[in-house]
């Protein structure tokens, strides 16, 4: 019976990795050096911050193995919801990472990686990190906040007290990958001491501050691993050159700043330098371009399998000239600067594109003066055969070019589209998106994520929960008429993992209709929907698996009425009752939480 | 079934829907019900909470006020019951506790139901006239990530542009504000506010949670250029100073220099108390005599 579970833990996470999670899902990898026969790593799912509640659930034997191990290499944690990158999820929700570095730091000696997403990570927590583990190797913080330059100073530093017992010191990773850093100064980096030759992945591109570029360059020279270097836009042009002459291995490259006054030998010098990198096969960075610099990087195109020009403010002809020159290209992400002619020469000439993604200039006003319309997509759709992955920002859509795209592209697996407008209406026939969306998950059967946007009613909601039976993360904005839109998905959607929703027409009943399918689930959010403080106790009472939690600023959840409406709902499944890191705002609504109060100490021990 | 809501541009919904949805459980599909409320989806609604059919002829009129005011301070508005406006950073839905009867009749006005098309051609261009080239802003929407707003609002800058007011032109920018002794920080969003009144207006709302009440509003209306008097408030009432953190990296006192510098070089506000604050307070309370 524990086999099975466990087998089928592995098969939910394993699916997962690599895409974007929610509801505080730790991921333990342990390597099993002798005893596992197939696999070396074997991924343990477990939900955040349970407690070890004696003959509940399999997972106090699966704590029980692991403890029987005390080899976890790796740990990776996701925690805030996927709509805290736009902003919809309060400062002070929780997700702090100490209470659980703390108690790492103690079980878990060797530690070498930690991934966290969404969380909020302290100096404290990068202080006790560099401390604790001697074999550390990777460290990966994707959207997390809450630290600054000190800890990462401490992460730069932390052989000091263990390159006494070995020869070379281990960072193999850093990666801050949109982090929000408290940047005092750039002065972290030189800390990582002259023994440090291991690094093969630094990304600091989130980081303001300038460092000391002697130190960078140093830094680079002795790390002959080094695969993935991504700067700030604080490294100015005329250095990269002195960069990428220490490294012409590097595999990924983000430059910083793309601009300098004209001058021949800086230009020359750069394509020069460019021209060595045998290697390169990601570009990225473009801040500030300069388009007269851009040739410089023509050597490199040919071999590029992923380009990000998402921040290079360059109008389309220059945008075109370079993509055109890149047939080997995968991954595009661009602004809306490159237009519908750029998107149909991008589809003429890079036929190996798998993901697409492109992002508005100017997202504020209504007229941007871009000619980025429809007709680009369908072009892409058209002339991209392996396309599989698309994010879209665009001011129209029609029922038509959907149900083109649709066609074209059945493999589509994940579809994004935001029409800029909210309840942007097919704008030749001026109806609802419905059977445009409708035909995207009649053929693309593989989807597993849509985004929504437009004019749409229940009658997609549908759709959908007729068709996208492989569908795993679905999210909604200014949709739909009634419940019944909601219950279509609920009731409808197999595979559905991850919903999130916005301000739709969406309450009660469909909620309460549907409790079982939420224990399938990952996580439900709802802001700005029809749900009702009582429902959301109901539905709590209903299913003590899920936490149901309320958020509401207003700080007065108590004496409100069961009829008002919450702000924010989130439900996640869990087995161990409410979390303790909320604040105020934010109430489960479990009616006797004292059962499943837990500790942290109480995961980790038996 | 709940009737079906409508919500307007900027996300507030109707919550008197709400409470007559829990009395019919039937699922309507009345069609009428239906179109009606197809039609307010479809409508480009520029007006604030509680406008409906007069906010289509204010449209234009309302455009610069919903710009700035519309998701925060509603104070002309008025809604019976005692609605707090909890000003927030992250929810924007504002919605207020007490739902009058303001909302039910504008729904009812509402439902006087006109031609599909003309309806629909009212989305392409309200009244007659194009839209307006700036939009307000509706939190999370579209979704972009912070960083990259941020990063597209600082390349505008860059390039020189001019910017149209102080929303609206691109951009928005978020700053954490902190406040002596609160157990977690809040962000706001500098780009929809216009002076230093409406800033410490806000901020008071904000963090009046942690003050005590120490910090009151003297609910002064929204005169122009009472920033002086509102700051003073702020910081005579309750020992508090505000400051914030500028690209130098010094902290500085909020309001010695005018707010379109102040925006522009604001990293993050500090509300100081106690102790720290007492020393400040009588010179700042010279310097806000001086403030525009």
């Amino acid at each position: 019976m524990l086999q099975v579970f466990e087998a089928r833990l592995f098969e939910l996470v394993t699916g997962e990795i690599g895409s974007e999670l929610v509801a505080g899902r730790i991921v333990m990898a342990i390597s099993f050096r002798e005893e596992v026969l197939e696999h070396s790593w074997y991924a343990i799912e477990w939900w955040c911050q349970r407690r070890i509640f004696i003959g509940n659930c399999y997972v106090v034997s699966l704590a029980m193995k692991i403890r029987r191990f005390p080899e976890v290499r790796s740990v990776e944690l996701k925690w805030k919801p996927h709509f805290a990158d736009f902003n919809l999820v309060p400062d002070g929700w929780g997700g702090y990472f100490y209470p659980w570095i703390c108690e790492m730091a103690r079980v878990y000696p060797l530690l070498e990686e930690i991934k966290l997403k969404r969380m909020v990570v302290t100096d404290e927590c990068l202080e006790l990190i560099s401390k604790s583990f001697k074999n550390f190797k990777v460290l990966v913080l994707s959207s997390c906040e809450g630290f600054s330059t000190d800890g990462l100073a401490a992460i730069a530093a932390n052989c000091r007290h263990c390159c006494m017992l070995f020869a070379s010191w281990n960072l193999r990773e850093l990666d801050l990958r949109e982090s929000e850093v408290e940047d005092l100064s750039g002065h972290w980096l030189s800390h990582f001491p002259d023994s440090c030759t291991s690094l093969q992945s630094l990304n600091m591109s989130c980081l303001a501050s300038e460092v000391n570029f002697s130190a960078l360059q140093r830094l680079i020279a002795r790390s002959p691993n080094l695969k993935t270097l991504r700067l700030n836009r604080a490294v100015p042009l005329e250095k990269l050159s002195t960069l990428l002459h220490r490294a012409p291995q590097l595999v990924e490259l983000g430059t910083g700043a793309y601009s300098a006054e004209i001058r021949p030998n800086v230009y020359s010098n750069l394509a020069e330098a460019f021209s060595r990198c045998k290697e390169l096969m990601g570009l990225s960075g473009f801040w500030d371009v300069v388009p007269s610099y851009l040739p410089a990087i023509y050597s490199v195109c040919s071999r590029l399998t992923s380009l990000n020009l998402s921040y290079a403010t360059i109008q389309s002809p220059d945008v075109t000239k370079i993509v055109t020159q890149c047939p080997n290209l995968q991954s595009l992400s661009v602004l809306d600067y490159i237009e519908d002619a750029g998107l149909h020469a991008l589809s003429l000439s890079c036929k190996d594109l798998r993901e697409l993604r492109v992002f508005p200039s100017d997202p504020f006003v209504a007229d941007a003066n871009v000619s980025l319309t429809e007709q680009g997509l369908v072009a892409v759709s058209e002339g991209c055969l392996k396309l599989q992955s698309v994010l879209y920002f665009c001011r129209q859509m029609s029922n038509a070019a959907l149900t083109t795209i649709a066609k074209n592209r059945p493999n589509l697996n994940c579809f994004r589209l935001c029409i800029l407008e909210p309840r942007a209406p097919d704008y030749l026939t001026l109806e609802p998106l419905d059977n445009g969306f409708g035909a995207i998950v009649d053929h693309c059967k593989q989807l597993q994520r849509l985004s929504l946007s437009g004019l749409l009613t229940d009658l997609v909601f549908e759709y959908i929960g007729n068709r996208a039976k492989k569908l795993e993360m679905l999210s909604i904005a200014f949709a739909g008429d009634s419940d019944m839109g909601l219950h279509h998905v609920l009731s409808g959607c197999d595979s559905l993992r991850k919903l999130e929703i916005r301000d739709c027409p969406f309450g009660d009943k469909a909620l309460l209709d549907n409790v079982s399918k939420l224990e399938t689930m990952r996580s439900l959010w709802m802001s700005s929907c029809s749900v009702s403080l009582g429902a959301c106790k109901r539905l709590s009472q209903k299913m003590p698996r899920l936490n149901v939690e309320v958020i509401d600023e207003q700080g007065d959840l108590d004496s409100r009425s069961d009829n008002s409406p919450v702000e924010k709902l989130y439900v996640y499944r869990t087995v161990a009752g409410p979390r303790l890191d909320m604040p105020s705002f934010i109430r489960n609504m479990d009616q006797n939480p004292t059962c499943r109060r837990y500790s942290l100490e109480k995961l980790f021990s038996e | 079934m709940s009737v079906p809501l409508e919500h307007d541009y900027i996300g507030l919904s109707d919550a008197s829907s709400l409470e007559r949805s829990s009395e019919s459980s039937n699922i309507s599909s009345d069609n009428e019900t239906n179109n009606v409320f197809n039609l307010k989806a479809t409508e480009l609604s520029l007006g604030l909470p509680g406008f409906s059919k007069t906010c289509q002829e204010n449209a234009t009129k309302v455009g610069p006020i919903f710009k700035t005011g519309a998701k925060r301070g509603f104070s002309h508005v008025n809604l019976a019951g005692s609605a707090k406006w909890g000003l927030t950073s992250g929810s924007e839905s504002v919605m207020s506790k007490d739902f009058n009867g303001v909302f039910e009749k504008n729904i009812t006005s509402s439902l006087d139901v006109k031609p599909v098309e003309d309806k629909k051609k009212g989305l392409v261009n309200i009244n007659g006239s194009p839209p307006p080239s700036a939009k307000a802003q509706v939190v999370g929407w579209p979704p972009i990530r912070s960083f990259r707003k941020n990063t597209m609002a600082n390349n505008s800058s860059k390039n020189g542009d001019v910017a149209e007011g102080n929303s609206g032109s691109g951009g928005c920018l978020f700053v954490k504000v902190s406040m002596d002794g609160a157990p977690y920080l809040r962000k706001i969003d500098l780009k929809t506010y216009h002076n230093y009144a409406e800033l410490s207006k806000a901020l008071e709302k904000m963090f009046s949670c942690f003050t005590l009440g120490h910090c009151t509003s003297n609910g002064i209306k929204g005169r122009e250029g009472l920033s002086e008097s509102n700051l003073k408030d702020l910081l005579h009432g309750s020992e508090c100073v505000l400051t914030y953190e500028d690209k130098d990296g010094d902290w500085m006192l909020v309001g010695d220099v005018p707010w379109e510098m102040f925006i522009d070089s604001c990293k993050r506000l500090r509300i100081m108390k106690g102790s720290e604050a007492i020393g400040l307070a009588p010179r700042s309370t010279e310097k806000c005599k001086n403030m525009v």
